[in-house]
């Protein structure tokens, strides 16, 4: 005996009303935009402790001019020198492009709501532009289109190369945190625009006290999640020769004679570092959200 | 034009509404005297809670007009601030603002933006706050409070306005049967005070009981109008006698 066919289960849809349709898990899968820090929250705890044994262990045929304790010892004698001029840098440029960043992201995402279509709209394409560049691009043009000093009266004020990089890295954070905010302010229910629109509010005295301090939680770990990632990118400035951990580790193992022993301690001892910084930071902003999460 | 006591507080002349291609009012004129209190029953999807949403201009209008206390609310140049302050609005999902407490979300719009003295303000928060009988939950948090509870907040917050008239927006249908009673208490009391009150409701028997007029609206017309009395015992339209059939 033959069934009758159901339609969308055993046979094709033939449907326009969305609902009828069978689902398409790829279409509806929203893209996450934490994926980086739920990544790297969800690593274990013991992670270092492979990285270090990796690095320990990676070369059991050490060669005969140059052992692999000799390299362990170069990096020990380097280490603070890495941390406090190298590391610290990174910790620098990552924290003054975030502040750059935040404050232009949230200029940018407010104008991403305005009702004036030309300001949302160039909103919207900025947003876009930066948000999709690739992020070396992004500093090499700021490298090369930027003067590296300005004159103001009769004051010339140096631009030095790390400044370029924290310009060059805060412009894709101020495209994505402009989407932070837009999403956090879109996330309130239209109800509540109603609500305070009908309590005589003004469009303007609705946002900053009744909409934004409803959202304001719910940015803290997206916008957090964005600077453990601008954490991890500003390596990135060791090609533009700023002298950050990357550029430094080079420097010292050139000074040790470039041995290829070198290149697993000294740049496991960057990842470690970096882990070490940034997996705290994950941990927090999913604990964060998992708070903040919206009940409403 | 100046407004009189002896003209409609709110008059609705023809008033007319689309959504894209979708007509929703289709010509509607209701008249509202101060301290009257009118109730629009129909069917879901006839255009009440519309209707009452244009009286404050959360809607705009297409053709018609609508006029609160001589104000033109279909103007071009409307002053939102001066209509609002003269018309509260009630909602269905009473959206309380959550992260403030009840007395908070109370003195809100007063403080914000009558710029008002603040201890004025709690005063009158306070004595709204007893008039909707919720003392002791000065302090809540919306999400802590029942539906009714918060109804009955949100009820305060618009009078903490001081409005000359207040729009009830199916503010019962969330509502389980014996809270209702509790937001219909408080409506009761205010309609009894003299407050020009708009409601859309489907609580049939409280229509009856406190409305001074009622309408029946259906596919964005007014079918059938009249005083409660003889509205329920001898509808004439056919529309309203079965509309009445199924509910009574």
């Amino acid at each position: 005996m033959r069934l009758k066919p159901i339609p969308g289960v055993s046979t094709e849809a033939s449907s326009d009303l969305p609902v009828l349709l069978p689902y398409d898990a790829k279409k509806g899968a929203v893209p996450d935009s934490m994926l980086f820090t739920r990544w790297l929250a969800n690593m274990p705890p013991w992670t270092p402790l492979v990285i270090f044994a990796v690095i320990l262990l990676w070369p059991l045929t050490a060669h005969a001019a140059y052992s692999y304790g000799e390299a362990m010892d170069a990096l020990w004698r380097w280490m603070p020198f890495l941390v406090l001029h190298g590391f610290s840098f990174n910790v620098l440029i990552s924290f003054l492009a975030m502040v750059i960043g935040t404050a232009l992201g949230a200029v940018l995402g407010l104008a991403q709501i305005s009702l004036n279509p030309t300001t949302r709209r160039f909103a919207w394409f900025t947003t876009q532009l930066f948000r999709n560049s690739p992020w070396l691009v992004l500093l090499f043009i700021v490298l090369l289109a930027f003067p590296f000093e300005i004159q103001i009266g009769g004051v010339i004020i140096p631009i030095p190369d790390w400044m370029k990089a924290v310009f060059g890295l805060s412009l894709p954070i101020m495209a994505n945190i402009s989407e932070v905010v837009r999403g956090a302010i879109q996330s309130v229910p239209t109800a509540q625009w109603e609500a305070s629109e009908a309590l005589a509010f003004s469009r303007q005295q609705t946002l900053w006290q009744i909409i934004l301090p409803q959202c304001a939680k719910r940015m803290i770990p997206p916008w957090m999640n964005w600077y453990a990632i601008l954490t991890m990118a500003t390596p990135l400035c060791s090609l533009l020769g700023v002298e950050e951990i990357i550029t430094l580790s080079r420097q010292a193992m050139e000074s040790e004679d470039n041995h290829p022993e070198l290149l697993v301690p000294f740049f496991g001892f960057a990842l470690l570092i970096f882990f070490a910084y940034c997996y705290p930071i994950a941990r927090w902003t999913i604990a964060l959200e998992r708070r903040f999460a919206v009940k409403l | 034009m100046t407004w009189t006591t002896d003209q409609p507080i709110i008059s609705i002349k023809d008033v007319h509404k689309s959504f894209g291609s979708l007509e929703v009012l289709k010509g509607i004129s209701i008249d509202v005297m101060k301290g009257e209190v009118i109730c629009i029953i129909g069917p879901s999807g006839s255009g009440k809670s519309t209707l009452i949403r244009c009286i404050n201009a959360l809607n705009d209008i297409q053709a018609g007009s609508i006029t609160v206390e001589g104000q033109e609310v279909h103007a071009a140049k409307l002053d939102k601030l001066a209509l609002r302050k003269k018309v509260g609005m009630v909602f269905q999902q009473y959206n309380l603002f959550p992260h403030k407490t009840a007395l908070e979300n109370v003195m809100m719009a007063p403080l914000k933006v009558l710029k008002e003295g603040k201890t004025e303000v709690e005063a009158l928060a306070r004595a709204l706050i007893r008039k909707v009988r919720l003392e002791g939950k000065e302090d809540s948090y919306p999400g802590e409070l029942s539906g009714g509870q918060q109804q009955r907040v949100a009820i305060a917050r618009s009078l903490a306005m001081r409005p000359d008239v207040m729009l009830f927006d199916e503010v019962t249908a969330a509502l389980d049967p014996e809270t209702v009673k509790e937001v219909l208490v408080t409506i009761k009391d205010l309609a009894s005070e003299g407050m020009t009150c708009i409601l859309v409701t489907h609580e049939m028997g409280f229509a009856r009981e406190i409305a001074d007029h009622i309408y029946f609206t259906d596919r964005g017309v007014i079918v059938e109008h009249g005083p409660p009395a003889t509205f329920f015992t001898d509808a004439k339209d056919p529309r309203t006698q079965e509309f009445l059939s199924q509910i009574l």
